[in-house]
């Protein structure tokens, strides 16, 4: 292992955490309003390939990022009204949405498949910084999406905890019918949540194609919508912990390809796990402490809202 | 503010037909009935939180139509649920200005502003503590900051005082009258007529979904005319059965210690001896181990220390159904919960015990189950629609009469029931108490935890009282003196450390 391998090996963790943040911060705003949205997977892949077909298309990236979020938000949605509006089962519909929206991509892609990027998102060239040692090429030759993940993160935190849109977001989360008494549309909260849940996971996807692995292959989310799953549990619904899990998880995405080359014999595919053992050990550590304070998940997560039910 | 001619329709049920009620400002108003009189509808019509489906709500002369709980809001209105609406992992501070803050939270500012809100009203609260860590009296506290922050003119306690000990009861009080002066108009519903008597100026009763009697002043009336306007006929006043020969002790628990749900000791070295042919009867404000000693003896809970003996043998610790089979009845007090599953059939809920006895093999005899439930329905008097329909349909108290009949049909020899006559109608209280005689009459011990003095008071041989875990006093029910009995349970009686 040499100097330029660990620079790229560190520079890969926050690509690939830059990437797992966005989607898991969608997540963790969904499930701060109370819905789980298991479909992450299904709607990055969206957002992938609409990302990449607008770009191949009219060869703007923004406009190609736009497009990406819609049609997260808009998978996500889907979700939303059976589960928010309809009060259907959560996690049946989150796994539907996930089957949906891989197989809907993969059709929309058909003709997208192994051609080259209408357009990339390329690396932001920032004067000064990009060029310090070490520091410059893992912190400051990356992509715009990188930054922009960092600024989400800043923006959902304080939204979420100094903001009376995010009180009343966090409300319907944790008690559905006192968000209500105090005035509040539980639905309306938890519909925008969700969007602007799937809205980030299209982001994400957006962030594979247009500029992480800039093609499009029916498959291409490989899992990651998962392990941002995973990654809002990990983070204890906290941003900050949360994005501290994205670069850990990130480093194991970006190791895994990495462990050949630099000759370490340990299994790839036992990397790969390591994301959900690590969560599977703060559900356990979370558990233990419930004994005597409560879970940080959010109280009614999973729970349907009806009012007048008696 | 004004109510009139409100109907609300539930499935199966009318709750209010027709009900009124008139409140001046500045006044607290009492609005009494018995349990199903539709007080809660009625208050829930006017907060918002339910649709009537007739009559007209008013404030200030202005009629309102309100969909939603804000609308109420908005007009003035603000409501203290039963079951406080508060978030739990919230401060109190979030939770009070939940309904209205600003646009931007500053943590310290509102914090400041509830403090000083709380202080003005006389309200002690600590604006940074989350609300999970606190008493229940500290959570009400919050629910009507709440109401305050709002700037609600009207106030609608719904029974603020059941989860109050007396002493916290009677701090409302002097809260509520502040409020009072400073303009506001409290509606206070209540069944406890002491409390109305106390520190109401008016009164509204309600009997089933009507108002019987509006406005009446508390300054002209008395606890005694309150209490036939509720019932209708003159009180109802359950006789006290007669003695009935005690035989050997069926049901001893010894040192017994367990801890609660939140991992903290809730029993501490219970000790009680209840033998055949006797009631023995638990008081206690709740929340002071009652809950757990009727879990532990049921199997439902474990215990640290001590031991249950059932008629002489060690049954510390063994599973429910083998204290079952050894002749335990259990009428736990969520019966919902714990007693029955309301998406099962009313026969499947009545051989939930006993399914092992109706089948033939592997498989349960349908003929065989529902020969039990006609049994128990006819025995018991339950009065129910067809019995393979979800059992959820049943009102309260029948219900209770499946549940109390499913127990005692098979003749234990000790009937453990907690808070068995809560929340059901006159009629309802009258079945289950009888029942409860009856167990007693065919030689069974029966413990008996209640939250109703009176209901403890007329029926048992023996009367305990818990207070922190532990049983602070007995007494004879016949010679009592209730104020004795009331200090015990908040644990000022002579000689009980606290």
């Amino acid at each position: 292992m040499n100097e330029a391998s660990l620079i790229g090996l560190c520079a890969a963790s926050v690509s690939f955490g830059a990437l797992l943040y966005l989607a898991a911060l969608g997540e963790m705003v969904s499930e701060k309003a109370g819905i789980l949205n298991l479909g992450v997977e299904g709607m990055m892949a969206m957002g992938a390939v609409t990302g990449f077909m607008t770009a191949l298309e009219f060869g703007n990236p923004w406009l190609a990022l736009a497009v990406a979020v819609a049609a997260g938000a808009l998978t996500a949605l889907l979700h939303g009204w059976f589960t928010v509006v309809l009060g259907a089962e959560q996690v049946v519909s989150g796994l539907s949405l996930t089957i949906l929206g891989l197989g809907l991509a993969a059709y929309l892609g058909k003709n997208a498949v192994g051609r080259p990027p209408g357009a990339v998102l390329a690396p932001v060239d920032w004067p000064v910084l990009s060029d310090i040692r070490w520091i410059g090429p893992v912190l400051f030759q990356q992509s715009p999406m990188v930054y922009l993940s960092v600024l989400v993160g800043v923006v959902v935190w304080f939204i979420l905890s100094r903001t009376r849109t995010g009180l009343a977001l966090r409300a319907a989360g944790e008690s559905a019918s006192t968000a209500d008494a105090a005035g509040h549309s539980v639905v309306g909260l938890r519909l925008a949540a969700v969007a602007v849940g799937g809205g980030l996971a299209g982001a994400s996807g957006a962030y594979l194609t247009l500029s992480l692995t800039p093609q499009w292959a029916e498959g291409i989310t490989a899992g990651r919508g998962w392990i941002a799953v995973a990654l809002v549990i990990f983070g204890a619904w906290k941003p900050g912990r949360v994005a501290l899990g994205a670069l850990l998880f990130g480093g194991t995405l970006a190791l895994k390809t990495r462990l050949q080359t630099f000759g370490v014999d340990f299994s790839p595919i036992l990397l790969s796990m390591l994301p959900y053992l690590l969560t599977i050990g703060v559900l356990v550590a979370i558990s233990i402490r419930a004994r005597n304070r409560p879970s940080p998940a959010p109280a009614s997560l999973g729970i349907a809202y009806r009012r007048e039910e008696r | 503010m004004e109510l009139s001619g409100i109907w609300k329709r539930f499935p199966g049920v009318v709750a209010n037909a027709g009900a009124s009620l008139t409140v001046r400002t500045g006044s607290i108003h009492a609005v009494l009935g018995e349990n199903g009189a539709g007080k809660s509808t009625l208050m829930n019509v006017l907060a918002g939180v339910y649709r009537p489906d007739e009559g007209v709500v008013s404030v200030e002369g202005i009629e309102h139509r309100f969909r939603a709980p804000a609308d109420a809001l908005t007009a003035g209105i603000g409501m203290v649920h039963q079951e406080f609406r508060l978030v739990p992992s919230f401060t109190v501070a979030e939770n009070v200005v939940l309904g209205a803050a600003s646009r931007i939270l500053r943590r310290q500012a509102i914090e400041d502003e509830v403090a000083e809100l709380a202080e003005r009203f006389g309200l002690a609260t600590q604006p940074d503590h989350p609300v999970w860590q606190l008493s229940m009296g500290e959570r009400q506290r919050v629910e009507i900051l709440k109401a305050l922050w709002r700037d609600a003119r009207i106030l609608i306690l719904d029974e603020p005082t059941a989860v109050l000990t007396p002493a916290e009861a009677d701090e409302l009080g002097v809260v509520l009258r502040k409020m009072a002066d400073a303009g506001r108009s409290v509606i206070f519903i209540s069944h406890k007529l002491h409390e109305v008597t106390g520190f109401c100026d008016e009164a509204t009763v309600l009997r089933g979904g009507r108002t019987v009697a509006a406005s009446l002043r508390v300054a002209d009336t008395d606890a005694g005319e309150l209490a036939s306007l509720m019932v209708g006929s003159s009180p109802m006043t359950t006789e006290r059965p007669p003695p009935h020969p005690v035989g050997d002790a069926l049901l001893e628990v010894t040192g017994l210690c367990a801890l609660g749900d939140r991992g903290l000791p809730a029993l501490e070295s219970v000790d009680l001896k209840v033998r055949a042919g006797e009631i023995v009867g638990i008081a206690g404000v709740a929340g002071n181990g009652q809950r757990e000693l009727c879990q532990v003896i049921a199997g439902l809970r474990e215990s640290t220390a001590g031991t249950v003996r059932l008629a002489g043998q060690d049954m510390t610790g063994v599973s429910p159904r083998r204290l079952f089979e050894a002749g335990l009845g259990y009428i736990p007090e969520d019966r919902l919960g714990v007693g029955l599953a309301p998406r099962l059939s009313v026969i499947d809920n009545s051989i939930l015990r006993t399914y092992g006895e109706h089948r033939r093999g592997p498989f349960i005899v349908s003929d065989l189950a529902e020969a039990h439930c006609v049994d128990i329905v006819e025995r018991f008097g339950v009065r129910t629609g067809p019995l393979d329909e979800p059992m959820a349909g049943l009102s309260g108290g029948n219900l209770q009469r499946l549940l109390v009949g499913r127990e005692l049909s098979g003749r234990p020899r000790v009937v453990v029931a907690a808070q068995p006559t809560r929340g059901l109608d006159v009629q309802g209280v009258k079945a289950i108490q009888d029942l409860l005689v009856e167990a007693r009459e065919a030689g069974a011990a029966v413990l008996l935890v209640s939250e109703d003095l009176d209901e403890l008071l007329t029926l048992t041989d023996r009367l305990l009282v818990m207070h922190d875990g532990i049983v602070v006093g007995e007494f004879d029910p016949i010679t009592a003196v209730r104020s004795d009995i009331g200090e015990a349970m908040i644990g000022y009686a002579a000689g009980v450390g606290t």
